[in-house]
This record gives C-alpha cells, sequence and structure tokens, in this order.
C-alpha cells in the first residue's frame, strides 16, 4: 500500500489507528493514580461526595500526546517506507535484462547509473531473479546469471569513449534470444540509429523501461583554425536556455607539465544548440596545445584532442643566391614564402643557427654545397624526421654534387649540367606534367595544363631511380624525387623555386605539393584514400570519461579506416600517429550533431535518481519514545511532582556532556605548561602501556638527574591531538598500526617543520638491522613516506647527541643495535682544528630512527622499579644505564639545539678574549 | 515502662529545641513595649505608688521609717496597686498541628508555642501568672516557670486533634487556647462554656496554614490526617475546594459565634503571616481583656 511517497510493508496493522478514539476514551475514563496527601483540614472533608464520578480530566493537550505516540507506534509497526521501489513492474521469476548504451555520453552520469544498477542487483538478488546485462558498445549473447554475480563485475562494465554503432544495435537484436525477460534501458539520451529496431525487439520479449539522465549532454567539436584562431564550437542535446560553459584548453608548459594554458567561455544563446567563440593564441602557445575541454563535463564528448591541424609547421628557408637584391620577382625564396607563409612560420637565417631551433621543415633552395658540419647536423635532424625539400637552379646544376657518387643529401644523383627544352635556343616544346602515380605523394592533384617545365636537373638512371620519383614529366623524365632517411626525408624539386625554369611556382598544384609533403600544415584532414596503406598507431586514447590515457599496445589502425570509420574497439578515439603527421580521432566530429531520443509513448522514462527507499518505522518509533518521555514529564508536572531540582537532573542526564574531550583537552592544556613527552597511540595497548612506562622512566631519570623536570607523559593521537605542544613524540612502530590520516600528516610534517622531533623505535635490532627487511621496518618506511624528512645518515661519531649531556658512543635500549639514524651532516661540515667534532647542521634533527626499543629500556613502574629485563647482570645493568643516558641525550638535544654543538667555536672565542 | 537511656536521650533531644524557642520567644516578646500595667492607685504591688501621712487604722508596720525620718510626721508607702492575673495556656499538641504546606513556613504547632511562650514571657514580666492548661503547671510567676512552660510544651500529642483540657483552670482567670480548631468543635463548645460559667474568659486563636485556607489541591487525592486515622479519597479536588472553603467559613463563624456568647475573643492567624503581629493582637486581646 502507497499513501504518496511513503508505503508500508505491513498496512493491515494501521487498521489499529481506528482504536485511538476508543483509547482516548478509555485513557480518560480511567483516573490517574491518586496522589496521597497529608492534609489535617480532613476533618472538614469527610463527608463531602465527588460532584460526577468522572475524574479529574487529563488536559487534552496531554491525550493528544499521548494519542500521537500510540499512532506513531502503530504507524511505525506497519513499516513505513519513504520512497518504496515500484512493486507494480513485472515481478517474479521473469529474468531481468539490463540494457546499457555505454557511451561517452554515459558517462557523465556513470556513478548514477551505477548505484542504480548496483540497486536493482540487490533487490533482484533478493527477489533470485537472473540478470543478464547487454552493453550495446559491445554486445554479447545475452548470460542470465545470479545478481550476486554482476555485482561483482559492476565496476568492469563503464561506459567506453565510442558509441554503439548501427551494426552493433542490430547485432544487439540478434543476439537476444527467444526467452521473455523484463528489460531495463539504460540510455544516454541521443538519438541513433538501430535504436528503434532493438526496442522492438525487446519489447518483443517483455515490458521495456527506460532510465534516462535528464540533464543535457554537452559535446565539443574539435577545434579549427580559421585565420590564425582557434575557432572552438560546443554542441549540446536540446536548444534550452541560455547557458554559460567554458572550456579549458590544455598544454604543455616549457617545462613540460601539462596545465591549462586558456580558458574560453561560451554561451549558449537560448534556442541554440551551438556556441561558437574565437580564441587567440600566440602561436607558440597554440602549438603546445594537446586537448580542449569543457570544464564540469567529464566525458569523452567535452574533450578534442588537437592534432597537426593545428600546429603551423615551422619552415626555415635558405637561398644559395642572395646577391641580386631588389629582383624580387627573381628570388628563388620569393615563391616558397608566398605559398607558405598563410599556413607556416618561416625561419631565416644561417643554417647553423637554424638547426637547433628544430624546425618541421628547411627548404635549400640552389644551395649545392654544405660544409661538412652542416651535414652531419642536417643528416641527423632528418633522422629525426625533418624534411629537407630542395630546389635545383644555375647553382646546383654547375656543380658537382651528387655527380658521381649520391650525395646524402639528395635523393638521386644528377646529371652534369642538366637540360633545358622549349627555350628559345633549344628545340621541342617545354614539358608538361605527367599524371601523378597511385604511389606518389602527390596522387589525386589535378595538373593544370599551363604548368611547363622548360629546365631542369637530370638524374642519373639507378636501380633506385624508379622508386623514388614521384612526380615526372611527360617524358618521363623525373621531376620530383624523394628519398627517406631515418624517420624524415629529402625532397628533390628538378626546377628552381621561381619562375625561371618553370611555371610550376606560379601554380596552385605548388602549394597544393608543398601540403603534401608536410612542407606546409596541413589544414583539413586527409581522406581516407590519402592514407590508404599506411598504419596509423594510437598514441594516446580517450577514455569514457574523458581522460588521456597511454594507448599502450593497442594495434596500429589502417590509414584508410583511420578517417572515416565509425569509433569503437578496434578504432577508439585518441591521438594517432602516422609517417608525417598526428591525426587525433576525436569523439565528435566537426560534422556531429547531438539529438535527443524520443522514446515511444509506453515506454516508461525514468531518471537515475531513484531516491533512495527510507525505511521510516525506526524513526516513529524513536518518536513515539520522545512523546512518551515527554509525556512522563509533563505527568509529573501536572501532579505536581516535577522539582525543579528533578526537573535539572533529568535534563542533566539527558544532556550528559562528553567528558573524553574535555580530558583530552586538559591533557594538552597541561602539557602547554610543562615539559611533557609524548608517545604515539599506537593501538596496541601492551605497546602503548610500555611507551607510557618507559616515557615515564626517561621522566623521572630526567628529574633526579638534570634540571629538566618533565610532567607525566601523556599518549598522543595523532588524529585529534595538537602536537605543537610536545617538545619530542616517541613513535614506536608495530606492524599493524593504523595509517595516519592527509589531516594528522600535514599536522607531523609542520610539527616536524617547527622543530619538533620524532624517534622512531623500530623494536626489531635484536632480530634484524635497520631498513625494510622485518614487518617493522617496512611498516615504518610507509608511515614515513609522506613525511618531510630530510636526507638521513647514520648518527656519525661526533654527532651532538653524543655529547649534549653525557658522552656516548653507544645508544642501546633494551637491544643493542648500532645503527641510529639521524638527519645528515650538509656535506660542507668541517672539523675545526683543535676539536674532536665537526661544526654540524645548524638545527636539531627532527627525526632520530633506530630499533633498539628504548621505551622498554626505559620503563619503570611508579616506584621506579625496572618493569623489562635487559641483558644479563651488571652488564645489563650498563645497558640499561646507558639506555637512560641516551634519553637524556636525546631529550636535552630537543630542549636545547645545537647549543652543545656551539662549542666548536671555544678555540676561537677563547682567542677573541685574548688568552 | 520508660527506659531510662532512651528517656533521657530524648529528654536530651528535647532540651535542645528549648534554648531556641525560648530565645526566639524572648527576641519577639522584647519587641512588644510594655504597656501600662499598674491599676493607677495604691495597692498591693511590687511598684511604689506615694508616700501619704499615716492615718489612722493604718497598721504600724506600714509606716515607712525611712520616709518618716526626714520629717515630723510619719508616711506610709503605698505601692500601686497590681493584680496578679492567672493566665492559662493551652497549646493544642496534636498531630494536626504538625502541618506545614512548604517547606518554607513554619508548622502550626511551631508557630504556636512561639506564640504561647513569647505571651507567656510577657505575662511573666508584667507579673502575671501564667500555667498552662491541665494539671502538670498550675499558674506561677517566675523564670523557671516559663522554662517549664517551654519544657511541656514540647511534649507532642499523638492525636490527630486535639481538645482543650480545662482542669486546673482558676475561677475568674484568663485563658489563651492556640489550636487549629479543625477537629470536633464540641469539646471546645464544652470547654469555652465551662469556662464562661467559672468566669474565666480569654483569647481563642485559630492558627491555620494557607494550604488550609487556599486549598490548591486538584486531580485524584486520597487527603489523609497527620495521624493517619482519617482519610478521604476524592477524584477530583479541584471540585471539593469550594465545598471545602465553605466548611471551613462555617467553622470559623462557629467559633466566632462561641467566643461572641462566651465573651472571648477570637482571632484567625495564618502560619504565613508575621508572628508579630499575631503576638501584638494576643497580648492587646489580654491586656483589653484585663482591663474589661
Amino acid at each position: 500500500m502507497t499513501i504518496g511517497p511513503i508505503g508500508f510493508a505491513a498496512p493491515w496493522l494501521l487498521v489499529a489507528l481506528a482504536l485511538l478514539p476508543i483509547l482516548w476514551l478509555i485513557l480518560r475514563a480511567v483516573p490517574p493514580a491518586p496522589v496521597r496527601r497529608l492534609f489535617p483540614g480532613v476533618a472538614l472533608l469527610i463527608g463531602l461526595k465527588d460532584d460526577d464520578s468522572v475524574t479529574d480530566r487529563t488536559p487534552w493537550w496531554l491525550m493528544l500526546l499521548r494519542m500521537l505516540a500510540v499512532a506513531a507506534v502503530i504507524i511505525g509497526l506497519a513499516g513505513p517506507v519513504l520512497n518504496p521501489e515500484d512493486k507494480n513492474q513485472a515481478r517474479g521469476d521473469t529474468p531481468l535484462l539490463i540494457v546499457l548504451d555505454g557511451s561517452w555520453a554515459s558517462a557523465r552520469d556513470w556513478t548514477a547509473q551505477r548505484d542504480l544498477l548496483g540497486d536493482m542487483l540487490s533487490e533482484a538478488g533478493r527477489e533470485s531473479r537472473p540478470v543478464a546485462i547487454l552493453r550495446l558498445t559491445s554486445p554479447e549473447a545475452l548470460q542470465f546469471q545470479s545478481a550476486e554475480a554482476w555485482r561483482s563485475r559492476l565496476s568492469g562494465l563503464g561506459p567506453d569513449a565510442w558509441e554503439p554503432s548501427p551494426t552493433s544495435l542490430d547485432l544487439a537484436a540478434a543476439l537476444l534470444g527467444d526467452d521473455r525477460f523484463e528489460t531495463r534501458w539504460f540510455s544516454d539520451g541521443l538519438a541513433r540509429d538501430g535504436r528503434k529496431v532493438l526496442l522492438e525487439a525487446l519489447q518483443d520479449r517483455g515490458t521495456v523501461s527506460v532510465y534516462e539522465s535528464p540533464r543535457a549532454t554537452i559535446a565539443l567539436t574539435p577545434a579549427t583554425l580559421v585565420e590564425g584562431n582557434l575557432q572552438i564550437t560546443a554542441i549540446r542535446v536540446t536548444a534550452g536556455g541560455a547557458r554559460d560553459i567554458q572550456v579549458a584548453a590544455t598544454g604543455r608548459d616549457p617545462s613540460g607539465v601539462p596545465r591549462i594554458l586558456a580558458v574560453l567561455p561560451l554561451t549558449f544563446e537560448a534556442g541554440q544548440t551551438e556556441a561558437t567563440e574565437m580564441l587567440s593564441l600566440p602561436p607558440e602557445l597554440r602549438a603546445r596545445l594537446t586537448q580542449f575541454q569543457i570544464v564540469g563535463q567529464d566525458h569523452a564528448g567535452a574533450v578534442t584532442l588537437s592534432d597537426d591541424t593545428l600546429k603551423r609547421r615551422e619552415v626555415a628557408l635558405i637561398a644559395g643566391r642572395e646577391d641580386r637584391e631588389g629582383l624580387e620577382l627573381l628570388s628563388p625564396l620569393h615563391y616558397l614564402e608566398q605559398a607558405l607563409i598563410p599556413t607556416a612560420d618561416l625561419l631565416g637565417g644561417g643554417l647553423t643557427d637554424i638547426l637547433p631551433a628544430n624546425p618541421d621543415a628547411i627548404v635549400l633552395a640552389d644551395v649545392a654545397t654544405l660544409a661538412d658540419g652542416e651535414t652531419a647536423q642536417m643528416l641527423e635532424w632528418i633522422q629525426r624526421g625533418g624534411v629537407l625539400l630542395r630546389f635545383a637552379g644555375p647553382r646546383l646544376a654547375a656543380s658537382d654534387v651528387s655527380r658521381t657518387e649520391e650525395d646524402a643529401l639528395m635523393p638521386v644523383r644528377l646529371r652534369a649540367g642538366g637540360r633545358s627544352v622549349g627555350g628559345a635556343m633549344s628545340w621541342g616544346e617545354p614539358k608538361e606534367l605527367a599524371p601523378f602515380s597511385e604511389t606518389s605523394p602527390f596522387f589525386g592533384l589535378s595538373i593544370p595544363p599551363d604548368v611547363t617545365v622548360s629546365a631542369q636537373v637530370m638524374a642519373q638512371p639507378d636501380p633506385t631511380l624508379a622508386d623514388r620519383v614521384v612526380a615526372q614529366l611527360t617524358d618521363g623524365t623525373p621531376l620530383v624525387t624523394r628519398k627517406r632517411i631515418g624517420q624524415g626525408q629529402v625532397v628533390l624539386f628538378h626546377v628552381t623555386a621561381n619562375a625561371e625554369w618553370s611555371t610550376l611556382p606560379l601554380s596552385g598544384l605548388f602549394v597544393q605539393m608543398l601540403e603534401r609533403l608536410a612542407v606546409s600544415a596541413a589544414t583539413t584532414l586527409p581522406t581516407a584514400e590519402d592514407l590508404a596503406g599506411t598504419t596509423w598507431q594510437p598514441i594516446k586514447t580517450v577514455s569514457a570519461d574523458g581522460s588521456l590515457r597511454d594507448a599502450g599496445n593497442l594495434p596500429g589502425v589502417a590509414g584508410e579506416r583511420l578517417i572515416d570509420d565509425p569509433l569503437g574497439p578496434e578504432l577508439q578515439p585518441g591521438l594517432y600517429e602516422g609517417p608525417e603527421r598526428s591525426i587525433a580521432r576525436n569523439v565528435i566530429s566537426a560534422e556531429t550533431t547531438l539529438t535527443s531520443v524520443t522514446w515511444p509513448a509506453d515506454v516508461p522514462v525514468t531518471g537515475l535518481i531513484r531516491p533512495a527507499q527510507q525505511p521510516l518505522g525506526g524513526w516513529l518509533l524513536a518518536l513515539a519514545l520522545i512523546f512518551l518521555s515527554v509525556d512522563v514529564l509533563a505527568s509529573l508536572a501536572l501532579s505536581g511532582r516535577l522539582l525543579p531540582a528533578r526537573a535539572a537532573m533529568i535534563l542533566a542526564a539527558v544532556l550528559l556532556l562528553p567528558q573524553e574531550a574535555q580530558a583530552q583537552d586538559d591533557k594538552i592544556r597541561a602539557a602547554t605548561s610543562e615539559v611533557v613527552l609524548a608517545h604515539v597511540i599506537t593501538g596496541d595497548a601492551q605497546i602503548d602501556d610500555t611507551a607510557q612506562a618507559g616515557l615515564f622512566g626517561l621522566t623521572q631519570t630526567m628529574f633526579f638527574r638534570t634540571s629538566v623536570e618533565p610532567a607525566d607523559p601523556v599518549g598522543v593521537n595523532l588524529e585529534t591531538d595538537e602536537l605543537a605542544v610536545f617538545p619530542m613524540i616517541y613513535w614506536p612502530i608495530t606492524p599493524d598500526q593504523p595509517i595516519p590520516s592527509d589531516v594528522a600528516y600535514a599536522k607531523l610534517n609542520s610539527y616536524l617543520r617547527a622543530g619538533g622531533m620524532i624517534l622512531f623505535d623500530t623494536r626489531d635490532a635484536n632480530v634484524s638491522g635497520f631498513g625494510a627487511a622485518s614487518p617493522n621496518g617496512a611498516k615504518l618506511q610507509q608511515l614515513a613516506a609522506p613525511l618531510d624528512i630530510p636526507p638521513l645518515e647514520p648518527m656519525p661519531d661526533d654527532h651532538v647527541l653524543t655529547r649534549t649531556f653525557y658522552l656516548l658512543q653507544d645508544f642501546p635500549g633494551r637491544h643493542s643495535g648500532r645503527n641510529v639514524w639521524v638527519e645528515a651532516a650538509p656535506p660542507d661540515a668541517e672539523q675545526i682544528e683543535g676539536m674532536p667534532f665537526r661544526n654540524l647542521n645548524d638545527g636539531v634533527t627532527p627525526v632520530v630512527i633506530g630499533g633498539n626499543d628504548w621505551m622498554s629500556a626505559w620503563a619503570m613502574d611508579a616506584r621506579g622499579n625496572p618493569l623489562f629485563p635487559v641483558g644479563r647482570g651488571f652488564a645489563g645493568e650498563r645497558q640499561r644505564e646507558l639506555a637512560y643516558r641516551f634519553g637524556v641525550n636525546l631529550v636535552m638535544h630537543v630542549l636545547t639545539g645545537n647549543y652543545k654543538s656551539d662549542q666548536v667555536h671555544v678555540p676561537a672565542l677563547l682567542n677573541r678574549l685574548g688568552q | 515502662m520508660i527506659q531510662p537511656l532512651p528517656l533521657r536521650a530524648r529528654a536530651e533531644h528535647e532540651a535542645a529545641w528549648l534554648p531556641p524557642l525560648l530565645a526566639r520567644a524572648e527576641h519577639l516578646a522584647g519587641a512588644v513595649l510594655l504597656g501600662e500595667h499598674g491599676r493607677r492607685r495604691s495597692g498591693l504591688g511590687d511598684d511604689f505608688w506615694q508616700y501619704r501621712p499615716v492615718q489612722p487604722g493604718d497598721s504600724r508596720r506600714w509606716i515607712d521609717h525611712r520616709r518618716s525620718a526626714k520629717s515630723d510626721t510619719q508616711f506610709v508607702k503605698q505601692r500601686e496597686w497590681q493584680i496578679a492575673q492567672s493566665v492559662m495556656l493551652w497549646v493544642d499538641n496534636a498531630a494536626s498541628m504538625r502541618f506545614a504546606s512548604d517547606k518554607t513556613l513554619p508548622e502550626k504547632a511551631d508557630r504556636a508555642r512561639l506564640l504561647a511562650m513569647s505571651i507567656a514571657i510577657l505575662l511573666n514580666r508584667a507579673g502575671e501568672r501564667v500555667g498552662l492548661t491541665g494539671t502538670a503547671l498550675p499558674p506561677r510567676r517566675g523564670e523557671a516557670q516559663i522554662t517549664r512552660i517551654a519544657d511541656t510544651l514540647m511534649n507532642e500529642d499523638s492525636d490527630d486533634y486535639g481538645s482543650p483540657d480545662m482542669r486546673g483552670m482558676p475561677s475568674h482567670g484568663r485563658a489563651i487556647f492556640l489550636s487549629d480548631f479543625m477537629g470536633d468543635i464540641a469539646p471546645v463548645q464544652t470547654a469555652l462554656t465551662s469556662a464562661a460559667d467559672r468566669g474565666v474568659n480569654g483569647v481563642l486563636m485559630q492558627i491555620l496554614d494557607p494550604a488550609e485556607e487556599a486549598f490548591p489541591y486538584r486531580g485524584r487525592t486520597i487527603f489523609q490526617s497527620m495521624g493517619g486515622t482519617l482519610a478521604h479519597e476524592t477524584l477530583k479536588a479541584s471540585d471539593l475546594r469550594d465545598r471545602y472553603l465553605e466548611r471551613l467559613a462555617e467553622r470559623k463563624a462557629e467559633l466566632a459565634q462561641l467566643c461572641a456568647l462566651t465573651g472571648w475573643r477570637y482571632h484567625c492567624h495564618h502560619s504565613s503571616d508575621s508572628a508579630q503581629a499575631a503576638l501584638l493582637w494576643l497580648y492587646r486581646a489580654i491586656e483589653g481583656g484585663v482591663d474589661a
């Protein structure tokens, strides 16, 4: 039964509410217990009769209180449940199929989905319904299993960074089988082909309900470069009211750390599904951008990776002839500059200056020879992926470069002189370009008919020549040749870069060829045909929640599939690296439009937030108890028996003050006015008691032997206690003590920085040396890892700790391991003439680490008797004495700092005094 | 048979009460200025009244030789005529008097004793003879009598309600009855009429607790007398209030009328009121009665 949002487990109990009026009458009829009063005037009362037999009425509000209490009990026992799970859905042994869209658009709500899914699974588990889960991104044949089996796999069912493709939807529809089941579909709210077919298939097999977040999905399309600015466009599913979002552009800062380099606000106007803004960044910053993300949207659709399309390439132009000043149009670089300026950053200067700048491409226009050093550097640069583009010219034609031997920086050997065709002094027509072959990078470019070549350098026929030709003239002579060196390449245009030898630089083809050679940035994505035959290796992949992940050993992707294939397990969104460039496959492409799915009217659609089912019975019973206790007070008050003192007592009992916190405060407060040693409470009662007794023993020893008169030691709880008041904290290590929280570590670190000292004691020097070999040592490493501890060294013989009060060379506790570690001395510490010790670090070591179980050696009962035996006989007592001396030295060291160390200056002081 | 030791202990305990009671009573009495006690004519008395010349018929023993030696005539020293009245006190010591509705209020018995002692001290100073009704303490003068009265007043009776005891009441004496008069009124009537017959007149002071006047009780209640012999249960105490107050008023009226008939004076005193006012009234009433 359900009333509003409240359902009842045992609704028939509510019938008892009908008894309330009867109870009212009965309660009124039954007189309250009589009060006995001594009253001398009773003699006058004798014989007086009560007017009516009805007793003095209980006040109506008291009655009401009691009625409410009874009603609360009745309703509470009826098992009220707030937001009860709808019991009307198909129940019983119908198997349950849960369909997950599991796309990037689900990622934002995956937490809610997972919680809801967990609820559903535990519910199904209670009802022993078999459950199958179908992920549309990777459909598999349905496996109806127990809900518990699915529950354990729940965290592995997270969404993928891609969408279910129509084919996978069809596949899913085909995999459903013939059994009947109830379907719950966790939708991501985006329309896509094939949904309808699957829905119909599901409806054939049982009821379908849809769970869908009402939150609008916002996605980011890839940024494009428009006139040197980045155009960033966000799209959303439904055109709602105006909404402001922010897009963060992330890139690497100069030290290589990813940072947000710019934040761009975007505004969706009301009724618009698209928001566009331009982001203007200096080219230097822009080149570093790696990704864009809508702030606060954690899904893959809100992330776009930037690839080379955003990068302007740096091209260095070097010409061999710079002597013809003023003749711009004849400059060998003029046409190159014109072609490259819109898409690339041009560098000029000497080759040795340019190479360290690591340009993407270097153009050598009619440069014949390079110095040997330059050649080596150039080769190395090409090996790393540089593109060397060379143009021929009179100088190259006249030189002996690559004449008999193939030059390292030339793709082919050249014949002497070159040739000239179609000129005034030659026979024949200027030659035209032959169509590009399929293996040529220029394949597919259309050749304008007016491109003619009238002069060129000629390649020597070689066995490798055919492979290296990427463009040729109609007569078969090579026009452009290419040689790969390492990751880079050398490309030779057999003509000049100006219009002297051909009209090629005047044509649009020239620009396109430069683009194809990746000399200038390709502002558009290559087509699938361009990439045919290449293999692209994923570098980074985008996971469904928008985070980047190393692609690891994901297999490479064939180029023809890279651009147009839908994303899926084989083609994950991310950054792919190919021969010359990198290409990002983003979840959202420029063409993507987001449409919200419309479900048929007969499919119930619910949000993901199902109000948690909350039993109210306990609260109501508690309420009844409260009512009854108020009733007790009120009844007492009415009968005049609620004395103020009694009321105060009851109140005091109710509002019992927490005594412990008070005690804790007192402890700390006491420590502010005295020197108090402290030990860390480990949770092991025996260790804690021993530590307390040990510090008590040390305290007593200090008291008797030195002018330091500490108060009784205390145990500190690292989580709750203030540490700053303790000069030294003793921390015995047990393998199973809890790791302090981050807050406690922050406190410990500030304690250490402010001059506190922690004495770590692994208490295992008898069985192991210091280190991670023992469980205590491993625990110590674990405990101390977050602490701000300086470099350590074993205590040197001349450490100040050896002489702060007693002169010591050993620091035994109950064990006598040698190694006690303290802060390392600075490397420049030096021994001063005439003094037996160095001028060591100027501070107190913040930690002392050892394993000698000092606390057991120190431990002393209230009468001063040692609690634990140390060693044997007199030697043992000597060892205990040394342990006490170490403790005294330690406390002295903490309290007096490096004062003893200052004795190193004694000779200087004496000298100054003139002695 | 009363064991000596408990008796001694009880006596010690009771005696411990005496000094405070006496002290309080002395204190209270000290606040009352003694008025004119003498009869303003010569007669038997302690105070000097006048010297007059010896007249024939005067006994020679009356001659005051000290005065006569100063002159030739012989003088007789006359003293003021003072009549020592016998004032008998009856202080109700029944259980009903040991009631106080609030911790801050004295028990009625306590107030009654205080008033009785105070008036006894005052009367003693005035030269009257004070005693307690009954046979225990016949009227006498002197400090010892005060102590004896205080001693006797500490006795408590276990009866629920007390009745006046007219034994040992000298004729033409005075009497002071201090009680709450909550019990049966017949003994009081008898006592007063017999007193009137013997020419005794006096004062009836009714001492009531404020709760007895206000009856501030509600709800189902069993009222018990202090001794526990009487009980009355009601379901609704607040309903009884009016009728109780009516009966109380009747009782007061009855007492007042009884007094009017017998020439006594009646006063109602509440234990919440000042004891001094009551003492003043009491003193005036006795004095007036003597004058009358």
